[in-house]
């Protein structure tokens, strides 16, 4: 057996296993298959033609040779040179020992052992550098597998990624709908919301109307009867002088001119209910001006208490005014303010009718006479008014809630819910305080504190 | 005569003495004035049987005067004086109330004084 044929055989067939030239380098895989069958041709020459041999051994050492020059000078099969490497020392020795054999015959059957050693050790050499070999590929099989599936789990990864940016694409698309349709409602919940501050302007100003009717005709029965006495005391002041009394002409003349004070100030007080009328209905422009506050609580104290009258005839309450006359005027909004006094008025007349209906239907109560106080106080600089009912009071857990925008005690169409809301708002603008101090059974105080700064 | 005018507006003491000035002078009208529904209950509480007639707001602070018209009526039982109401309010509702609760007369404000006249004077 020619061993340089067998190592080219095998080296072959590790060559186009390893590198799988039958698919991905044709070029190679036909030439390495002529080379094969070209081992095959000579081992069976040398067999069947013993002559032959040593044109048989020439060519095989030329085919080895040739192999491992083509490992080591092609880059394509550069992982293959270790393999080369664990059989070179046989291809080597075998080669120079079959040179030597050749050219210097003595000197070979003197060394003869030392051939076969070095053949033996050669041997060693590639079966030891074999087995490592097939470790280190196993090791570095592993450690392509490794790699690989890293590779694969890096791709896992990625598809996740975008998997997980398509979704968060998903969700913020999601996300801004929902905020574009929140910041919608948010500006129609803004526009209704004016429309019901607007609407509770109309309410309490519709709660006025009837009072201001009856507050208008007062004053104007009065203009009307002082002028017509008036004209009366007239002709009998010319009666008088024709007569030459002049002492009655006197006295008649001072009647004249009381009834004439009269008069104006009748016409005055009306014409000071239409202005706080108008001032009410008016949106508010936010300015300042000097004002009596004493003047504006008392105004609007008639104005509730006679549109309560006209809208409930059973409706009766004492009211208790008691007002500090060295306020003098102070700077507010006055139909802001004026508001807050009308919303504390009624509530409190509300108060104290609910009282009222719960003692008559209670056989034999005690006698409860309904009362609203409004009091102004100045205390350093500072102004309070307080409006006090004797109704029922407000117990504690609605206590909490009063002054939050839509909550109301009252039966459902008959209050907004805002009235309280709306009076905090306008204090709070004021740079004042509305608080109120309340006992269950005994009555509630709304107290208004504003800074005279 | 004597009469009392019961109203929270105090300026009708004035308008009354002048619009009666003449029947004043000659004393054959008297005018006594109170400004609540309490006041002048305990004017007619101290003056029984003095006053006559008497005429009343109803829409009062306080006690109302259909609230004083219950109390007169019921009271004064032996005779009660006659009352006369007087509103803004012309409605059916105050004028039935005053009515049931006996109510001898019922006017509505602005006030025609020559009719109030014409009515004491039949009083009278």
């Amino acid at each position: 057996m020619n061993i340089q044929l067998i190592i080219s055989f095998f080296i072959i067939i590790h060559l186009r296993k390893s590198f799988q030239t039958a698919t991905r380098l044709p070029w190679w895989n036909k030439n390495l298959l002529n080379l094969m069958y070209a081992c095959i041709a000579l081992q069976v020459l040398e067999l069947v033609f013993p002559a032959a041999k040593p044109v048989a051994v020439w060519l095989s050492h030329t085919i080895v040779l040739g192999i491992v020059g083509i490992i080591y000078l092609e880059e394509t099969f550069r992982s293959a040179r270790p393999t080369v490497f664990a059989v070179l020392p046989l291809i080597l020795v075998s080669f120079l020992e079959d040179t030597i054999k050749l050219i210097i015959r003595d000197f070979y059957r003197e060394w003869d052992n030392v051939f076969d050693a070095a053949r033996f050790f050669a041997f060693i050499w590639l079966i030891t550098l074999l087995i490592i070999n097939k470790r280190q590929r196993k090791a570095l099989e592993k450690e392509r597998l490794k790699t690989h599936e890293e590779e694969r789990q890096n791709k896992i990864m990625t598809t996740l990624k975008t998997n997980l940016e398509m979704q968060v694409a998903e969700r913020t698309a999601e996300l801004t709908s929902q905020k574009n349709a929140l910041e919608h409602a948010l500006a129609e919940l803004t526009s209704t919301q004016a429309l019901l501050i607007q609407s509770e302007k109309l309410a309490s100003l519709g709660e006025l109307t009837a009072g201001i009717a009856h507050e208008i005709q007062n004053p104007l029965n009065f203009v009307n009867n002082f002028s017509e006495v008036n004209t009366e005391l007239i002709e009998e002041m010319k009666h008088e002088i024709d007569i030459g009394n002049l002492e009655e002409v006197k006295a008649i003349a001072n009647d004249i001119k009381e009834n004439q004070l009269k008069i104006n100030h009748h016409g005055k007080r009306a014409e000071a209910i239409v202005k706080g009328m108008l001032q009410h209905s008016r949106t508010s422009n936010g300015i300042k001006e000097p004002t009596n506050i004493n003047e504006l609580a008392d105004e609007y104290l008639r104005l509730a208490y006679h549109g309560l009258r006209a809208k409930d005839k059973s409706f009766n309450a004492t009211m208790n005014t008691d007002f500090d006359n060295t306020i003098g005027d102070i700077n507010i909004v006055s139909q802001d303010i004026g508001r807050v006094i009308l919303n504390l008025i009624t509530n409190a007349f509300y108060a104290v009718t609910e009282k009222k209906k719960q003692i008559s239907s209670a056989p034999l109560g005690p006698g409860y006479e309904p009362t609203v106080s409004v009091t102004t106080k100045k205390i350093r600089n500072k102004i309070l008014i307080t409006v006090k009912d004797n109704g029922n009071g407000i117990p504690q857990n609605v206590l909490e809630k009063v002054f939050q925008p839509f909550f109301t005690t009252k039966p459902t169409g008959q209050g907004t819910g805002l009235g309280l809301s709306l009076s905090y708002d306008i204090i709070k603008a004021h740079g004042g305080e509305l608080k109120v101090e309340t006992k269950e059974g005994e009555g509630a105080a709304f107290i208004i504190s504003l800074s005279l700064n | 005569m004597k009469i009392l005018v019961v109203d929270d507006e105090r300026d009708i003491q004035t308008l009354f003495e002048q619009r009666f000035r003449k029947e004043i002078r000659d004393k054959s009208l008297e005018f006594v004035f109170a400004f609540s529904g309490e006041e002048a209950l305990k004017y007619l509480n101290h003056h029984e049987h003095e006053a006559v007639l008497i005429l009343s707001d109803i829409n009062m602070p306080g006690m109302s005067g259909l609230e004083l018209l219950g109390h007169i009526k019921q009271k004064y039982s032996k005779p009660p004086p006659l009352v006369m109401m007087i509103t803004a309010y012309g409605d059916a509702e105050n004028f039935n109330m005053a009515k049931q609760l006996g109510a001898d007369d019922f006017l509505t404000k602005p006030v025609d004084f020559s009719l109030l006249k014409e009515k004491f004077k039949m009083i009278h």
